[in-house]
This record gives C-alpha cells, structure tokens and sequence, in this order.
C-alpha cells in the first residue's frame, strides 16, 4: 500500500474535521498506516475506523460532518440535493463526456433503482467500469428540474465490492388519455453550450444570454386516466414515432408558416384525444415515454353488464 | 386528486371526468368552492362526483353556426347513451375551427368544461365549452366506451361510502336511486360487445348505430 496513498486519505480525514477540531496530519497517519500495514485492513475501513476514533476524541458527531457517514443510502431514496451520502452501487451505463472537465458520466443502479453519476476530471479519481459494483463514500447529490444525481468529487472514496448487485427497474408505467400538450411542445431551439441543453426563449438562454440554438423535437403531455393526471415526456425519438413527423419535416413546416408553433399545433391534433400505455423512468413530476403502445379495451363487456345488474 | 390544490401546495391540473353524454345532461347542479369570481365552476355528478372538466369521444353528427353577430358554433356528439353539446366561438378559436371545418359524420375526442344554462322554458341545460377537438378512429372510441363504464362502476361501487360530501349533496339534489345510471352503463356496454361482434367495425355501419342510439 502506497504511502501517499494513506496520506491522502488522512488529508481528507483533517479536512473533514476542519470545522470542529484541529488536527494534525501526521496524528492521523500514524493511526492509519499500522491497521493498513500490519494488520491489512482496507484503506477505505482504515480510514473509516481512524476518523471514527477521532471523532470520538473532538466530541464531534457523524451527523455534524459534511460527509456521507454511516449507512449506504438506497439511490431511489434521495430527494434533497446537496447531501452527503454513500452508495452501493453497480455501473449501468457509462455516456460519452460532453464536456472536458468531466472524466466520467453514466447511470449507476442499486436494488431501489438507477440513478445518473457524474464525476470530474479535477477530483482525479480512478475510473468505474460499466457491469462491475462499487461502494461509493462521500457523494454529492444533486438536483436539476426534479431530477436528482450523484456527484463523485476529491473526497470520494471508491471501493469496488464483489458482490454483483442487481440493479431494480424504476420504470413506471401508466396508462390514460393524452388530454394536452403543454407549452414547450413541438420544434424547439436550446442552448448549444457544453452541458447546458436549457431550452430557449426567444433566442435566449437564461444561463447563456443569446445564443445559436440547437433544434430539437419533444412533447410535454398530459395523460390522464380519470382519476388522476401524469406529466410524460416524448424525447425527440419519441416524438418522431409517436406523431410520424421527423425533425425535417418539422423545419419545413416552421419555415413555411414562418413560426414554430405550427408543428405543436400540427402534433396536437395527432396525439390528444388518443389513449396510451406508457412505459419509462420517472424524472420528478414527469415520466419519460421511452416506450408505449395506443391503450386497449380493458372492459370485460358481459361480466360487467352481469355484475352491474346485480348491483 | 380532484382537489385543485395539492398537499405540496403547487397547482394541480383538473382531472377531466369520464362521463356517458345522459350522466351529464342529468348534472345540473352547479356550484363553486369559494367566492373568488375565477374560482372553478362544478358540475355534480348524479354518481357523487364534482366536475369541472370531462373528456369523451363520441360521433360528431352535425354541426351548425348558432351564431347571430359572430361565429359560434354548435356541435352534437353521440355517445351509446345521448348527446353532448359543444359550443365554440371567438374565444375558443381552435375549437371553432374544427366545428367549421370537419365533416360529419367522424368519431371525435373532446377535453373540455361543462357549463350550464337556463332555456326559456326554466329547464336547465349542460353543454361543454371545448378546449380541444380532435379527430380519432374507432377503437379509440370504444376505447373511451369501456374506460367510461369502468370509472362509472366505480363510482357506483362508491356511491354512499365516500366521505367527501359530494355523495351526499349528489344524494340532496338527485336523489340515491342509480338506476338509471346502471342502464346507461348496460346500453353502453352491449354496444361495446356489438362492435366485438362486429370485429373491424366499418365507421360507416358504427355512426349509424350510435346516431339511432341516440
């Protein structure tokens, strides 16, 4: 076990205790290096261990902390950003960085779910490898329009555990009459700056100022079963199959009436009114249609007509 | 749910209600929940529910411009039970169009609000005053049919245990026998099961039976 590699994890170690004791580097990694080197117990528990026992020393309780002590956290259980919590999570999906300042982005899954992960080139931390299970300490999470993620970052801890975890399908399906589309439907520009993707108004982007957009197809709608309403989401794809205008097509259209609007117009009368069966994840209010089907007759006809007789 | 105002506190959207065309005629007892001027407007349901907003799909058979000064345009829709009124003019100027433009007959699916209204003869009307009309195809109609017939169930299986209050003004102002409600959801099903037997039911075949339906 490397030297700095102890040092680092003691450097943390000061630091996470900044706010409530003073304490010296060197105390910590006398500590640490004999349960590393004599005893061979993971750096990860070694570190856990010697911050516990020093906590204990300051009076200082987990809960004080910024950093995610304690219990792994079930990824469909968080709702508050800015916490500090740990995972154990196994690599869904790794995506291509849009950005240079990030070394690594994807979807990371437990039992509860899947959840997106984002990690930066400035924590230098090691990479995760898709289908391979990590315990992650000391995340950050993080809230974007409902939608929740975990940031990895310098205090990150990453250890990969053997156990193979089998990651749960948050998918929700719901099914209803799609009785709007809302505002923000139909052809659309957004913010071409790395990682931004705001949709625009105007021309305008509200973190960007003004920008060149980018197109876009996507559809906000209400579906509605009676009882209740959901808000889903049809990507561009989605939109594509569910109205049968394509991204050209929708150009055209806006070009020739000289405004966008005509193509929500246009798609409106395609979609609502219909009944549909839509399956995807659930991002805050909104599900995300990544498959769905025209609803079928539920009814059965002569059992109801004989069971509401007999009412 | 149909509470206009959710426990977290944002706005909610209304549910739109499902339904059968004679379950609304018979709904004309309206009210408001508070005295703000723009506070939502209710229809309440012979089966112990309030609306403000329905959706249906139904056979659009005629359209006429009612209209004296402006354009205001009146469509019939039938349903296996009765017909629902739409009136459109220049404020619901999509609607309009649709009513102007569309040939009858077609099968149609409305979002819209019920309103109601006192003809000459003191007798109480419920039209709908219609956010969308859309054109849709047959199985999206019997579709609706069958969702209908569930939902009403339901409010018929709850009918006298819910404690909200509006089965109980349902009760006050209607009266509890759901008779005639159970024969709608019967007629309404049997049409359902026509058109099972039927199979790839012809729309020309299926206007006509839901035009005599009526």
């Amino acid at each position: 076990m490397p030297d700095n590699d102890i040092e680092e994890h003691a450097e943390e170690v000061v630091e996470l205790l900044s706010d409530h004791a003073d304490i010296d580097k060197d105390d910590v990694i006398s500590r640490m290096r004999p349960l590393v080197e004599e005893y061979e117990v993971p750096i990860s528990e070694a570190r856990r261990s010697t911050l516990n026992s020093f906590m204990d020393d300051a009076g200082v309780e987990s809960e004080d902390l910024m950093g995610g002590q304690g219990d792994p956290v079930l990824v469909n259980t968080i709702d508050e950003d800015e916490q500090w919590v740990n995972v154990v999570v196994k690599v869904v999906d790794l995506w291509e960085p849009r950005s240079d300042s990030i070394s690594q982005v994807g979807l990371v899954g437990d039992e509860s779910g899947r959840v997106k992960f984002v990690a930066f080139e400035t924590s230098d931390l090691e990479k995760i490898e898709e289908g391979k299970s990590y315990e992650l300490e000391n995340v950050v999470t993080d809230e974007y329009q409902g939608d929740y993620s975990i940031k990895l970052n310098r205090t990150t801890t990453i250890t990969e555990v053997e156990d193979d975890i089998e990651v749960g399908d948050s998918d929700v399906t719901v099914e209803g009459a799609l009785v709007d589309l809302q505002a923000g439907s139909g052809l659309i520009k957004r913010c071409p700056e790395d990682g931004c993707t705001r949709v625009l108004n105007s021309s305008r982007c509200s973190e960007h100022g003004e920008v060149e957009g980018e197109f876009d197809l996507r559809l906000k709608a209400v579906l509605d079963n009676g009882t209740d309403v959901q808000d889903v989401i049809f990507n561009r794809e989605a939109t594509e199959e569910v109205t049968g205008i394509g991204m050209e097509e929708a150009k055209e259209m806006a070009r020739d009436a000289l405004k966008r609007e005509v193509v929500a117009e246009q798609m409106k009368d395609i979609v609502v009114g219909r009944y549909y069966t839509i399956t995807g994840p659930e991002l805050g209010r909104y599900v995300l249609a990544n498959e769905f089907e025209p609803a079928e007759v539920t009814v059965d006809a002569e059992a109801t007509i004989v069971k509401v007789r007999s009412m | 749910m149909s509470d206009s105002e959710s426990e977290s506190g944002y706005q909610t959207r209304e549910v739109a209600k499902r339904v059968f065309a004679e379950e609304l005629s018979e709904s004309t007892y309206t009210f408001k929940e508070s005295d703000d001027e723009r506070a939502p407007t209710y229809a309440l349901l012979p089966t112990g529910e309030k609306t403000n907003r329905v959706f249906f799909v139904g056979t659009l058979t005629e359209t006429d411009d009612v209209g004296k000064d402006s354009e205001y345009w009146q469509g019939r829709i039938v349903d296996p039970t009765g017909t629902f009124f739409v009136y459109a003019g220049q404020y619901q100027p999509e609607p309009a169009a649709k009513l102007r433009n569309l040939e009858t007959p077609a099968y149609v699916a409305v979002v819209g609000k019920p309103r109601s209204y006192e003809t000459d003869d003191g007798e109480i009307v419920i039209s709908i005053r219609p956010e969308s009309i859309t054109v849709v195809d047959a199985s999206t109609r019997d579709k609706w049919v069958s969702d209908t017939v569930e939902r009403t169930v339901d409010r018929m299986e709850t009918f006298g245990e819910s404690s909200d209050g509006y089965n109980q003004m349902a009760t006050e102002q209607y009266g509890d026998d759901l008779s005639d409600v159970k024969e709608w959801v019967v007629t309404a099903l049997e049409s359902l099961d026509d058109d099972v037997a039927t199979t790839e039911a012809d729309t020309d075949v299926d206007s006509d039976s839901a035009e005599t339906a009526s």
